[in-house]
């Protein structure tokens, strides 16, 4: 019967044109390389934007004060990174974007559970979450400060907040959409409630907890450049705010680059932390 | 001995889906259900399997009475139902949870061995055809040794030739343990192929129709006179319960064309 079936599909494969160009190997291998130069191709609008810039200025057709020339980007990164002062701000602002994310995400997967597993906690929490969260997170901004004062805590608090909503929110959502006909199966092999949520419950919402938590990550960067702006002496968001008072483009540009990467950066760890955990999940996302 | 007694099962909702259930199948027997679409047969399956409470009567399985699942019963559903984040290893040892590591390997392998997926056993739900994955969540059930094995319609979304393979498998994992199986169906063929005694149902409210017993010598030949005349016997019946369904509608009818008139 394998036989029949595989011959049958070889049989497909001749009859159409596609099918037997799928056989030949030579195709796919052609067909990757054209991939890669489409990936290019994307790169090809912004480097061509930089060049015809960089050669505007140095010919001397444009100033540039107000657009620096990415020449003058790259220098100033570099010689913000020779100084060691383009470093403290960096592990400034991760840390505490690293704080706040720490202390929203575990309360935002502690209460989002809570409210995903039990009706009554749901009742109780979810209608004081959701008005709170109709709240524009920066109107907390005052409070923070009279409370915890214009240091550290206010800042890490603020970032927290902008973590908690989307991690809360995925996490309850993934575990009320759990698929019941899963959990009949672990009601068949007659599981505890705790190895329901253990061996059931836990693995079906890994892989929107993980998108829950990556929107979170990326709420905590916007965040702390409101934090930052609000009065900080270092930071990504200091060089913004300084580079502005200061007239200095290049500087805000520089920030904005660091920014970027460390935004992506942090997204990718988080990503291939998480990975072996979502493996088996059957989507175009590993692809991509 | 599986008893199932007066059972009646009425939804929230007000659908009668089973009335007055009476059936009782014997230690290794293998019943197939067979009837029309919604006379309730899935309903039936879930209630042994103690996933939905009767509405009244009772089951009872070696006279202990079942509410709520069973190690004994062990179920197969219409589609496979397995978990996408366990390989195909981890899928059939999923009821194994008490069994030692040494003896859950052994009959994890037994299993697989036995549904033609040895070599697939590190592979994910999601790489599997329809008709593997429907022949790990059969290793799944079979292979905590249930004394009674429902299956819902296993068969139902695959081809001929997969099914007659799928059958052999079937009763390959039963000549093993001859555990006491529940079918249902709705292919006459499968139901003379692999049952003991069909029973055919009728919707509205579910019920029991006819119970007509195949006893044919397994291994069973099909293309041998007695099969076909099984398989015409059966198919009579459910026809007879389909005609006997809408003779009185048919008098309904009659009697209102004869108000208008
Ligand atoms: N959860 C439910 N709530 C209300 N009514 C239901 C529910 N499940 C099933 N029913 C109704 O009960 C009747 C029997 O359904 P059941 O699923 O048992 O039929 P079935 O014989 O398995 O049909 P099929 O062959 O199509 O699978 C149908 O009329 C159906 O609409
Ligand atoms: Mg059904």
């Amino acid at each position: 019967m394998t036989g029949q079936a595989s011959g049958r599909a070889a049989g497909d494969a001749w009859s159409s044109p596609e099918g037997a160009a799928a056989l030949a190997a030579p195709h796919s291998a052609e067909k990757r390389r054209a991939v890669d130069l489409r990936v290019l191709l994307g790169l090809f609008l912004p480097v061509a934007i930089a060049l015809i810039w960089e050669g505007i200025v140095s010919i001397g057709w444009a100033q540039g004060r107000l657009v620096p020339p990415p020449s003058r980007i790259v220098a100033t990164l570099w010689g913000l990174s020779e100084t060691g002062e383009l470093w403290t701000h960096v592990w400034a602002t991760l840390w505490r974007v690293a704080a706040g994310f720490a202390i929203g995400a575990a309360a935002g997967i502690v209460l989002g559970a809570l409210s995903g597993a039990s009706d009554t906690i749901r009742r109780l929490l979810d209608p004081t979450l959701q008005a709170l969260r109709a709240i524009p997170s920066i109107a907390w901004v005052p409070l923070f400060i009279l409370w915890l004062g214009i240091f550290e805590a206010s800042k890490v608090a603020l970032i927290a907040v902008g973590v908690f909503f989307p991690v809360y929110l995925g996490i309850a959502g993934a575990i009320l959409s759990v698929d019941r006909k899963l959990v009949e199966v672990g009601r068949v092999f007659r599981l505890s409630r705790f190895k329901l949520a253990r061996r059931i419950l836990l693995p079906a919402v890994l892989p929107e907890a993980v998108i829950a938590l990556r929107s979170g990550l990326g709420l905590g960067f916007m965040f702390v450049v409101a934090a930052e702006f609000m009065g900080a002496s270092e930071g990504l968001g200091y060089l913004l705010v300084d580079g502005q008072q200061m007239g200095k483009p290049d500087q805000i540009l520089a920030a904005i680059i660091a920014f970027a990467l460390l935004g992506k950066l942090a997204d990718s760890l988080l990503m291939l932390g998480t990975k072996p955990l979502v493996r088996w999940q059957d989507t175009v996302r590993e692809r991509l | 001995m599986l008893n199932l007694e007066h059972l009646s099962k009425t939804y929230a909702d007000g659908t009668r889906a089973l009335s007055d259930i009476n059936l009782s199948v014997r230690e290794s027997e293998i019943v197939a259900l067979i009837g029309g679409s919604g006379c309730g047969k899935t309903t039936l399956l879930r209630l042994i399997a103690g996933l939905d409470r009767a509405s009244a009567g009772a089951i009872r399985l070696d006279g202990t009475t079942i509410t709520e699942p069973d190690a004994a019963i062990g179920i197969v559903f219409q589609e496979p139902r397995l978990l996408p984040w366990l390989t195909v290893t981890d899928n059939i040892a999923f009821g194994l949870d008490g069994v030692g590591a040494a003896e859950r390997r052994e009959r994890v392998g037994h299993a697989l061995a036995k549904v033609g997926l040895s070599e697939h056993a590190d592979r994910w739900p999601r790489d599997l055809s329809g008709g593997q994955q429907q022949r790990v969540a059969i290793a799944r059930a079979f292979v905590t040794n249930p004394k009674v094995l429902l299956l819902d319609e296993p068969f139902s979304a695959l081809d001929a030739f997969t099914r007659a393979s799928l059958h052999e498998h079937l009763l390959g994992l039963w000549e093993e343990t001859r555990p006491t199986v529940v079918l249902v169906t709705h292919d006459v063929q499968e139901a003379v192929t692999l049952a003991d005694r069909a029973v055919v149902m009728q919707p509205k409210p579910g019920r029991i129709f006819d119970e007509l017993p195949l006893s044919l010598a397994r291994p069973r030949d099909k293309s041998g006179p007695s099969f076909d005349s099984a398989v015409r016997r059966v198919l009579a019946a459910l026809d007879q319960s389909l005609q006997t369904q809408h003779a009185p509608k048919r008098e309904q009818d009659r009697q209102a064309a004869a108000l208008w008139w």
